[in-house]
């Protein structure tokens, strides 16, 4: 280590970043926790954005015919709404939280690869960026049906919210393809989804070799807590997954954009083709959304009964099982579509067998609390309300593996119900009780308990009173992904239930922002353990130092913190070890002041430079007919093969760093950190 | 002791169950009422296809019943009775119990076994159709259903007739993009695809009419792609047959359908418009480029509705309906292929007159 001393590399593009505060302190970041924050406010801030959309929607549902947006506008925000929700909030929030938390929790420094962590980072925001570009550069004309045999649109609709992508989040072809959704708004969609995919691939890669390879000493697979087994299994999910949904969509770009014909009938293209290679991504990409929450809860659960988790080893396999199984039920969303019925069958049983262990894992959370000593802090309540939420949608989706009776309710508001009861009650509320959970980690505080619980029971009631009655709508014959109804359907009076319910959210999200803003500064600070935690990342001072850990942890069971802290009695109850507060202090002032120097992953230019190549070609890409479009392909790949080259040559750790070069570091790491 | 404790805890009960009580049932028991008047209610088989769906619907809707109050009632129970409180002590570190993981591994699978009996049945016993089916062919447009009867060589668009007590077997295809048939009262739902054909079982039990929607999102109008079935005694049926199969009758000189039929021909209507005279008739013939199609007038007066089912609207004429639909189809509906071809009041009250002679 000590020649680098001497070689410094000839070729740099950019001198090595030296601030690791203010704002090219986060630009050039590698920080796993830096980057966790940024990924979790970008995150908000579209959840913000599909929230505004769901409730155009709900606006526009609200009584029959209503004329509030006209079809183009509807049939744009339903479609951003669910490619918003998906990609652009409930995944990368997701991956806050296991950037955040996942090296926290095995006892790590940093992830595997700090600046491909950065990266993934920086091209899912400008993707983001990228896909919603659409709103400055689409043409709000751009006609329906048939290219040349064009469908007509009364002046009047042409609006530049019409203007987004319309096809839906699932893109069906040929819809979605270049006959009939001419005009760019989908092309935004395919390369922008593609981007998010790249991003989450990235990830994904990293993630998986940080959990095998940079556990703290003891931290053997079945003792990691469940959040970290969570997110192995979500990583493998997205590896295996991500590529299908990669050559999906690089064949809906080549059929829109180079005359490429995979998915039009009349050349003998296949539209169930498409349908068949988005669900093969889409299906695991639900279990995508709902593990980390899965794992979020099975963490705070536990710590709020003051027992450990029941069946610890159940709660992993099961979602290991969910996950393996996802792979093998996608046909279900096809049931309608004109498979045999061997397949239908087939799906059906599958997709059965999936309530076997996410049954599992809820009978385990119930057995968690059981006797338990249960406190109702906020992050509590939204555990127990994800439990008894998911319950209801997980009863509604084994409803759809009947495939009979799915052959009615496929594509109406009951399935609409079903997987806000999943993604809503279930993702969300579990993300919700992982941000008042962690919050201290990262702020050093405590958000308000009285707005939390007014924010939980505001969220909750809401929830409910917008996709209950979506059930009942549904089996009533309200219709998916439709802008209006006549009046003598019938729907009017729960459809503006819903739409009053819809409101209650958003001013439960108000409270949440509100709660957020005012406990960042004058929250209750919350010391280092504040709510008496079983796991590795609360033995750190909050906010978490820049280094995570003042000495490595040395884990010797499941929830070591816990067993550092608590003996057991002859009854088996927790008895507070005598040494408990002398162990604490230790750890606050090891903490705070480590005794070893520390290296860290140093800060790059080049992870955002890389990133910001890729929506120029993009771009390019859908403006390839003209010479700007063609240049701006060419500035995108020289741009990414660049910064490629300086990423390169930059060496791991500038030859002035403080550090002794002598192996090992004495922090605890027998081995040199891996970097990328 | 666990029930003297719960009987301690009646006021967290009325905090914590009136919520949920409130949400959840109050709702559901509402919906049972409002159920009644909806014309697309999966509620009210009326073919012996649906009731067989119905019948296992139900099945699985009350053992789904039970397991929720049961769940849901272990988690009220378990928040009510070990909430944290003064003088309880600190519960006993209890890791797992694995006669209960395989209980609770084993039950699901017997009642989800339960559950796969009648689904397997049903897809088996619903999907093909029986020999003696009555064939129709449903063609998918943007935005509207269209229908052909190859056993008596007519053509619809929007509605479909046909005989009660008879399996009709629909032999379905898309002219475009994705499209889905549904009428909830007689079967579950079916895809029509592009550049291949599915079949679709449907039966009546009644005569009555009954509404239907286009359920896959086929773009722009896709909320404006309904269908409506009305079904007959096999004599209706035959007499309806009977009719359609006849020529329509030119209008008579010099009346304001006779006009009509000249703006027709005029406007370039006959791009995408049949209207069968039959071999006799002396005038243009008006038949539809095969590309451009758009629903066979011949019998246009005979149907209940038009545009996709969606006129005349609840109320409407059926003069008004078409008043509005001419005057600017893009406004009804959004990317219509028929323009807006900016006709006079005069030329549309000529082609109403027009119209309405193809009974």
């Amino acid at each position: 280590m000590t020649a680098t001393a001497e070689r410094r590399p000839a070729t740099t593009i950019f001198r090595r970043p030296r601030s690791t505060t203010g704002f090219w302190g986060w630009i050039t970041t590698a920080d796993h926790k830096k980057i966790g924050i940024m990924y979790g406010y970008a995150a908000f801030i579209f959840f913000l954005v599909g929230g505004l959309e769901a409730l155009l929607l709900r606006i526009q549902l609200s009584s029959a015919d209503n004329t509030f947006l006209t079809a183009a506008e509807y049939n744009a925000a339903f479609t951003m709404h669910g490619t918003t929700m998906v990609f652009l909030f409930v995944m990368p929030i997701s991956a806050a939280f296991i950037n955040y938390l996942l090296p926290l929790m095995i006892g790590a420094r940093d992830v595997a690869f700090p600046r491909m962590n950065a990266l993934s980072w920086w091209i899912f925001l400008f993707a983001g960026i990228f896909l919603y570009s659409v709103l400055v550069f689409s043409d709000p004309a751009a006609p329906a049906g048939v290219e040349g045999v064009s469908g007509n649109l009364d002046p009047a609709d042409n609006t530049v919210l019409g203007g987004m992508p319309d096809g839906g989040w699932f893109g069906y072809q040929p819809n979605a393809g270049p006959f009939y959704s001419p005009g760019t708004a989908m092309d935004y969609w395919a390369l922008g989804v593609q981007f998010l995919g790249l991003a989450s691939l990235i990830s994904s890669v990293n993630f998986i070799v940080t959990i095998f390879n940079m556990r703290a000493l003891g931290m053997r697979l079945l003792r990691m807590p469940v959040f970290v087994w969570m997110s192995l299994v979500v990583a493998l999910l997205l590896l295996f997954s991500l590529p299908i949904i990669a050559i999906a969509l690089f064949m809906v770009t080549f059929d829109r954009q180079f005359g490429s014909l995979f998915f039009v009938a009349e050349a003998g293209g296949d539209p169930i083709l498409w349908q068949h290679l988005f669900w093969l991504f889409g299906h695991p990409e639900v279990y995508i959304l709902i593990l980390p929450a899965m794992g979020i809860v099975s963490e705070v659960l536990p710590v709020f009964s003051k027992k450990p988790l029941f069946g610890y080893a159940a709660v992993v396999f099961a979602g290991a099982a969910i996950a393996f199984l996802g792979f093998g039920v996608w046909a279900h969303h096809m049931f309608a579509s004109g498979i045999s019925p061997v397949a239908q069958a087939a799906f059906g049983l599958s997709t059965m067998t999936i309530a076997v262990p996410t049954g599992v894992k809820i009978f385990n959370w119930m057995g968690t609390m059981w006797g338990g000593r249960l406190k109702f802090t906020t992050p509590m309540l939204f555990a127990i309300g994800f439990v008894a939420m998911f319950v209801i949608g997980g009863l509604s989706g084994v409803t759809h593996a009947v495939v009979p009776s799915d052959w009615q309710q496929t594509d109406t508001y009951y399935i609409v119900a079903h997987f806000h009861y999943v993604l809503f009650g279930g993702s969300v509320f579990g993300l919700f009780a992982g941000l008042y959970y962690w919050f201290p980690k990262m702020t050093g505080r405590l958000l308000s308990e009285k707005l939390g619980k007014l924010n939980f029971w505001t969220m909750f009631t809401g929830f409910n009173l917008t996709f209950a009655p979506m059930h009942w709508l549904g089996l009533q014959g309200m219709v998916r992904r439709t802008a209006y109804y006549p009046p003598e359907a019938g729907f009017d009076f729960w459809n503006l239930v819903a739409t009053v319910g819809a409101f209650i959210i958003a001013a439960g999200v108000l409270i949440f922002m509100f709660n957020w803003w005012r406990s960042k500064k004058h929250g209750e600070p919350s010391g280092m353990d504040p709510w008496d935690a079983r796991t590795v990342e609360w033995t750190t001072p909050n906010p978490t130092p820049e280094y995570n850990f003042g000495v490595a942890p040395t884990v010797t069971s499941l929830d070591d913190f816990w067993h550092k802290k608590y003996a057991e009695d002859s009854e088996g109850r927790p008895v507070r070890r005598p040494e408990a507060e002398e162990t604490l202090t230790d750890l606050m002032e090891t903490g705070i002041d480590p005794p070893h120097a520390i290296h860290l992953p140093a800060p790059s230019y080049y992870p955002i430079l890389l990133a910001a190549g890729i929506p120029l070609v993009g771009w390019g890409i859908i403006y390839h007919t003209s010479l700007v479009g063609k240049l701006l392909i060419l500035i995108g790949v020289l741009v990414v093969a660049a910064a490629s080259f300086g990423w390169s040559m930059e060496p791991l750790e500038e030859p002035h760093d403080e550090h002794d070069g002598s192996e090992p570091s004495g922090d605890g790491y027998s081995s040199p950190e891996v970097d990328a | 002791m666990i029930w003297r404790r719960l009987g301690r805890l009646i006021r967290p009960l009325i905090r914590w169950g009136s919520l949920v009580a409130l949400t959840v049932f109050g709702l559901a028991a509402c919906s049972l009422v409002e159920i009644e008047d909806a014309p697309l209610t999966t509620f009210e088989p009326a073919g012996p296809f649906a009731e067989r769906i119905d019948a296992v619907f139900w099945q699985v809707f009350w053992i789904a019943v039970v397991i929720f109050v049961l769940v849901e009632g272990g988690i009220l129970l378990i928040v009510l009775l070990f909430r944290d409180r003064e003088g309880r002590k600190d519960p006993r570190q209890i890791h797992g119990n694995n006669k209960l993981e395989i209980t609770w591994t084993i039950i699901p699978a017997l009642i989800l076994t339960v559950i796969a009996v009648p689904t397997i049945q049903g897809v088996f016993d619903l999907t093909e159709c029986g020999d003696d089916a009555m064939p129709v062919e449903i063609i998918g447009h943007q935005w509207w259903f269209e229908y052909r009867y190859p056993d008596h060589g007519i053509e619809s668009a929007s509605v479909l007739a046909m005989p009660i007590d008879r399996e009709v077997c629909a032999y379905m295809t898309s002219a475009d993009v994705l499209h889905n048939y549904w009428v909830p009262h007689l079967m579950g739902k079916r895809y029509l695809v592009p550049g291949q054909e599915t079949t679709l079982r449907l039966q009546a039990n009644e005569p009555a009419e009954y509404w239907g929607h286009c359920a896959e999102f086929c773009g722009l109008s896709h909320s404006l792609m309904r269908a409506r079935v009305i079904s007959m005694t096999q004599a209706d049926f035959d007499a309806w047959v009977a009719d359609q199969q006849q020529y329509a009758v030119p209008p008579a000189p010099e009346t304001p359908a006779e006009t009509g039929l000249k703006v027709f021909q005029e406007q370039g209507c006959t791009q995408c418009h049949t209207v069968d005279y039959g071999p006799d008739y002396q005038g243009t013939n008006l038949v539809a480029d095969e590309f451009f199609n758009g629903p066979n007038l011949t019998h246009f007066a005979s149907r209940s509705v038009f545009a996709g089912a969606i006129l005349p609207r609840e109320g409407q004429s059926w003069s008004d309906g078409l008043r509005e639909w001419l005057a600017n189809p893009p406004k009804v509906k959004p990317g219509s292929f028929m323009p807006n071809l900016d006709l006079t009041h005069q030329e549309i009250e000529d082609l109403i007159a027009w119209l309405d002679t193809l009974k």
